[in-house]
């Protein structure tokens, strides 16, 4: 399990705009071609420079391609990260804070301590 | 020497633009109080007539990421651009540009590295709403020089709540210290109680009240040593699984010094945060 891979995504689609709609779209077509492209990707090297170890398993691969942040929350991924990119992905399609309150209330059933975020 | 005008700690909201720069029609109920509020906490700075700001904030995974983290950063370039793609999406906020006091910066980190803080520093540094909010509640006019000093709250491990403390008294001496005329207020943005992706956001209050209103009474008192006492890395999720931001404001009570009461105090209650501002006038109140 990689929380740093996890919030590579998050943080790598949330920045970039045609990335952010792409996984909106189409989730399992965006999160194949991130693995694939740019998991490796060192941002402050030149494309060359890939890094050669980093992959996904296959619970982190369901929960992204089904924007499951209720499971990304548990696997310890970084909660700003996930609150973000999924505000930028859905809170178009509900009420003012309507998608907010639902995020959180998904989230219920967390108790603390919250899982550890550290990477 | 430099002279500090001001030192100033508040909560930065990022709503804040987007909810003043509406038209007033269309603003929610708690618009006018936070505003009014808002602009009485801006004339304490400009009271204090400031030439230069040492702005201290924490970037959200902006720019700073997780291949290269560093704990404390001052940027020191000519200018700062501000605000990015996501804020402009998620907040409305403009993009800024910022000119930069390099001299005051080449100092902050010498003097600092000489006086065991390994300061990382910055020459291309994009700024985000950390240190933007402030500038649009406190100085929207955006034209004094700034020096940012970034600090990690956000992605553990992090530095303890007493490095804070030690590196905000750092701040103040060392700006003491810097060979200059010019006057500087040292401005630092955190939070009280927050929770961010977690079951206890954008609740009716902060996520414990009771903590934001000791930790108010902390700041205002400049409570160090109490404040230390009941802080530590562990105890800061309890109140929200963001809260570890309060550590910016006791950075800005160790620059604002122990037992040393603010002239300001302000408070606001939002519908899932509460804001606070206090302003201190080491040189006495000019208002």
């Amino acid at each position: 399990m990689s929380k740093y891979l996890l919030d590579k995504f998050l943080f790598s689609v949330d920045r970039d705009p045609e990335l952010t709609e792409r996984y909106r779209e189409d989730p399992v077509e965006l999160v194949a071609w991130w693995e694939a492209e740019l998991a490796g990707s060192l941002f402050n090297c030149i494309p060359h420079e890939k890094t050669t170890w980093l992959a996904f398993d296959e619970e982190e691969r369901r929960a992204l391609r089904e924007h499951d942040h209720v499971a990304l929350f548990a696997m310890g991924a970084h909660p700003f990260l996930t609150l973000t990119l999924f505000i930028a992905l859905f809170e178009r399609d509900h009420g003012p804070m309507e998608y907010q309150l639902a995020y959180a209330r998904a989230l219920d059933h967390v108790t603390q301590p919250y899982p550890d975020i550290s990477t | 020497m430099a002279e500090v005008c001001a030192v100033i700690a508040s909560t930065h909201h990022p709503f804040y633009y987007k909810t003043s720069t509406m038209p007033e029609a269309e603003r929610p109920p708690f618009a006018a109080e936070w505003i009014a509020k808002i602009e009485s906490f801006r004339e304490t700075l400009t009271a204090a007539r400031p030439d230069v700001l040492v702005m201290v904030g924490s970037d959200h995974f902006h720019q700073l990421w997780l291949d290269n983290m560093p704990q404390f950063l001052v940027g020191k370039a000519p200018f700062f651009d501000a605000n990015f793609h996501n804020e402009e999406r998620e907040f409305g906020l403009p993009k800024m540009r910022l000119a930069g006091q390099e001299d005051l910066a080449a100092h902050l980190l010498r003097d600092g590295l000489d006086r065991d803080f390994d300061l990382a520093f910055s020459n291309e540094l994009r700024i985000d709403h950390s240190i933007t909010c402030p500038i649009i509640t406190l100085r929207p006019e955006a034209d004094l020089p700034i020096v940012p000093v970034y600090t990690n709250i956000f992605a553990p491990p992090l530095p303890q709540p007493r490095r804070f403390v030690a590196l905000g008294k750092a701040i103040r001496e060392m700006v003491e210290s810097w060979e200059s005329h010019l006057r500087v207020a040292i401005i630092g943005t955190g939070h009280l109680s927050l929770e961010l992706g977690g079951p206890r956001q954008f609740g009716p209050t902060g996520p414990d009240p009771v903590f934001d209103r000791k930790a108010v009474e902390w700041i205002a008192s400049g409570d160090i040593d109490g404040c230390l006492a009941e802080v530590s890395l562990d105890s800061l999720h309890a109140p929200g699984n963001a809260t570890h931001g309060f550590m910016d404001f006791m950075l800005m009570m160790g620059v604002a010094g122990e037992g040393v009461r603010a002239d300001f105090v302000e408070t606001v209650d939002l519908f899932h945060t509460m804001e606070a501002y206090f302003t201190w006038y080491p040189g006495g109140d000019p208002r």
